[in-house]
């Protein structure tokens, strides 16, 4: 009787929880456990000390690369007005490519080969709306163009789920294959491989302003109003309603903070865009680019935070035998996010066109392709899966065609601006993986 | 004493198993793992298996579990014959198995975890609120208050702790039997506590239990009934009170045991005296 005995006698009150809640309160992110904005932000900084660093390194990068080429680029020209839109223009393409390989990246898996998607997409659109030959409408050859895409990562996800192949080597044959693809669609037509958007044709002009046409600068502004108060809107009332039926939430100081820091973001751009930037002329306004980067941003953003498809991605980041045992469809969502991955990919491609004012037997893939994984993992997306965000891309974008556009300015060619890339990128992994290691190996000594 | 012990146990037995297997029987190619199983789990009770190394303890979890399929036998689920024949026919019976690696993905937080594979959603999004609330509620129903937030990655949780989110992860089902493979492997003497209570707690709520462990003091603290499995056949079963450490440790090793302790025999259990 004595197992019995020690049962019925054993105490029933909660077991004794000191060890384990000062083993916790380490690593718990700060925003939810601060009462205080003053409280949130010593936890915050207590985490940036302790390794945990979020997106601060990429945007301190930003105000560094900011700095830097302020002070050096001739006539002090980085910080007009004309030059930052014409960042921004530069970096959409890296912003957007960076966000396509997020999709690969948050499974653990690299998609090599989303340059050359980009450039097939783009050189089925431009070839498309040729008014000499096939004469399609804008519309039509962006449809074609993307669906092109989203069938490239079709093939290349099915391959690499359904028969188990390895993604870094499918997605390499496919970045060789793509290549020939994109000079083989170049070549047909009489374009000698440079088919240009140059022209007067209304679905030529679409495709060449997807980058370079403005918006008026009055609808800029109500535009602009508009979008950030629906997310004022939105922030605001779910975080209140968190907030009152005691769920974990912000406090109140810390989304209204988040609010304003939206608003001024989004006024000092629109402002600055809204500067005559023309040295003769008129040329003014939001471009077009800018909406069609944040769309984007928007819906992939809300797909993978809100959806039970963006969660099933993060879940099979980050354990995908825990995701096998949950249920869900491994094959089935690697599947789509190599699609994603790809049409998201097509998206730039045809940015990318749209930049260089057709498509050329030149575009380099290959280097698009690791800017791509270089913008996302300078902004703190893991190379590992299960750890990244679709804003990543944004950030290590503009990081990519900070450093592109400086060394454009100071009249340097493409040498020292590959090494220096380069060098940005081992920084940010090595802090990255020395940072993580850190914060890693205290949370094993717990377990 | 022993009179009132026996009181408690006996009004927490239901007087037929949840579930019965008989005649269980799996073979791997030619290597016979399990012979002609019986084995009897009762809501209210916790049932500790046991076995030595390649006794066939994870086989037989993973036949009840519907990751194996039996090859001879039968279960019945509340006297009803059922057939068990993927993780899905498990769940809906509401058999649910926490394994010793525990499956949870340390970037999502708790509540994610917890319902992983069943989000709630609202108008196709996910509904967080929903989901964080009924997360809250199983975890204070289980006593797991030591996590700061529910919202923190099961990343930053110390082993116990996780251990506990999985376990509730497997009881918010509406589960009835709850399989412990091995709970107590990884943890310390604090952490082991926390979870050999909340063990406890399931059983107290009317849940049948059953724990997978080597560990013969964390089986004796928590078990109110022992089975014993050696080289694929079940041996003994038996309540806990018919067993002591030696009787427990002979029956693992050689599949018998001359050691005879005070024998209850209202159990219908194969008796065990060698």
């Amino acid at each position: 009787m004595e197992a019995s005995l020690a049962r019925a006698e054993a105490p029933e009150s909660a077991p004794d929880p000191t060890a384990a809640t000062e083993a916790a309160t380490l690593e718990v992110p700060p925003e939810l456990v601060a009462q205080s904005l003053g409280e949130w932000f010593r936890a915050w900084t207590t985490r940036i000390r302790s390794g945990d660093s979020g997106v601060l390194p990429v945007i301190l990068g930003l105000i560094l690369i900011t700095i830097v080429f302020q002070a050096i680029s001739p006539h002090h020209v980085f910080l007009s007005a004309d030059n930052l839109v014409n960042l921004f223009q530069q970096s959409a393409v890296f912003m957007v490519l960076a966000m396509a390989e997020i999709f690969a990246l948050l499974l653990g898996e690299i998609d090599l080969s989303i340059g050359y998607a980009a450039g097939v997409g783009g050189a089925i659109a431009v070839q498309l709306v040729q008014p000499t030959t096939t004469r399609w409408p804008w519309w039509g050859a962006i449809i074609a163009a993307l669906l092109g895409c989203a069938l490239i990562g079709a093939i290349q996800g099915s391959l690499i789920t359904r028969l188990r192949l390895s993604s870094l080597i499918v997605t390499l044959a496919g970045l060789l294959i793509l290549n020939g693809v994109m000079l083989f669609v170049l070549g047909l037509g009489p374009f000698s491989g440079y088919p240009s958007l140059a022209g007067a044709n209304p679905n030529l002009q679409f495709l060449y302003q997807l980058m370079w046409g403005t918006i008026d600068p009055t609808v800029s502004w109500v535009g602009m109003a508009v979008i950030v108060t629906a997310l004022a809107c939105f922030l605001w009332l779910g975080d209140n309603r968190r907030r009152q039926s005691g769920l974990v939430a912000p406090p109140v100081s810390l989304t209204l903070l988040k609010i304003v820091l939206i608003a001024v973001v989004a006024i000092v751009v629109v402002a600055i865009c809204n500067i005559n930037r023309a040295a003769f002329g008129t040329l003014e306004g939001v471009p077009w680019v800018i909406p069609i980067v944040l769309v984007v941003f928007g819906v992939w953003t809300v797909l993978l935070q809100r959806t039970r498809f963006g969660r099933y991605v993060y879940a099979i980041g980050g354990n995908p035998e825990a995701a096998r045992r949950a249920g869900v469809d491994l094959a089935a969502i690697r599947t789509w996010c190599f699609v994603f991955c790809s049409l998201t990919a097509g998206v730039g491609g045809l940015l990318y066109a749209s930049y260089l004012g057709g498509m050329s037997n030149n575009v380099n893939g290959g280097q698009l392709v690791l800017y791509a994984v270089a913008a996302a993992v300078i902004a703190g997306t893991s190379l590992f899966g299960g750890r990244g965000k679709v804003l990543h891309g944004l950030l290590g974008g503009l990081v990519i065609g900070g450093i592109y556009n400086g060394m454009y300015l100071l009249g340097l060619d493409v040498k020292p601006q590959f090494i220096v890339t380069g060098l940005v990128l081992l920084v940010a992994i090595t802090i990255d993986a020395l940072s993580r290691r850190g914060a890693t190996s205290g949370s094993a000594a717990r377990v | 004493m022993e009179g009132v012990a026996e009181v408690v146990s006996e009004s927490r037995v239901a007087a037929e198993p949840l579930l019965k297997a008989r005649g269980l029987g799996k073979h791997f190619g030619p290597v016979q793992a399990l012979y002609d199983v019986d084995v009897d789990l009762y809501a209210g009770q916790v049932t500790a298996l046991c076995g030595d190394n390649g006794a066939g303890k994870s086989v037989l979890t993973k036949c009840i579990a519907g990751i194996y399929q039996i090859d001879q036998g039968q279960f019945f689920w509340e006297d009803h014959p059922v057939h068990v024949r993927s993780p899905r026919d498990a769940a809906r019976l509401g058999i649910e198995t926490v394994y010793q690696d525990l499956a949870l993905a340390d970037n999502l937080d708790i509540v994610q975890n917890m319902f992983l594979g069943r989000e709630r959603l609202n108008n196709g999004f996910l509904n967080e609120d929903d989901m964080e609330r009924s997360a809250a509620r199983t975890l204070s129903s289980l006593r797991v208050t030591t996590v700061r937030s529910i919202r923190q990655p099961v990343a930053s949780l110390s082993g116990g702790q996780r251990q506990s989110v999985a376990v509730a992860k497997a009881v918010m089902w509406n589960s009835k039997l709850v399989m412990l493979d091995e709970p107590t492997a990884a943890l310390g003497v604090v952490q082991t506590r926390m979870v050999l209570d909340l063990a406890r707690r399931l059983r107290d709520r009317g849940l049948a239990v059953m724990v997978i462990s080597h560990n013969l003091n964390d089986v004796f603290e928590v078990a109110d009934r022992i089975a014993v499995l050696y080289l694929g056949r079940l041996v003994v079963q038996d309540r806990a009170s018919a067993f002591d450490r030696q009787s427990v440790v002979d029956y693992m090793t050689t599949g018998a045991s001359s050691r005879t302790v005070q024998r209850s025999d209202a159990d219908g259990g194969k008796p065990g005296q060698g």
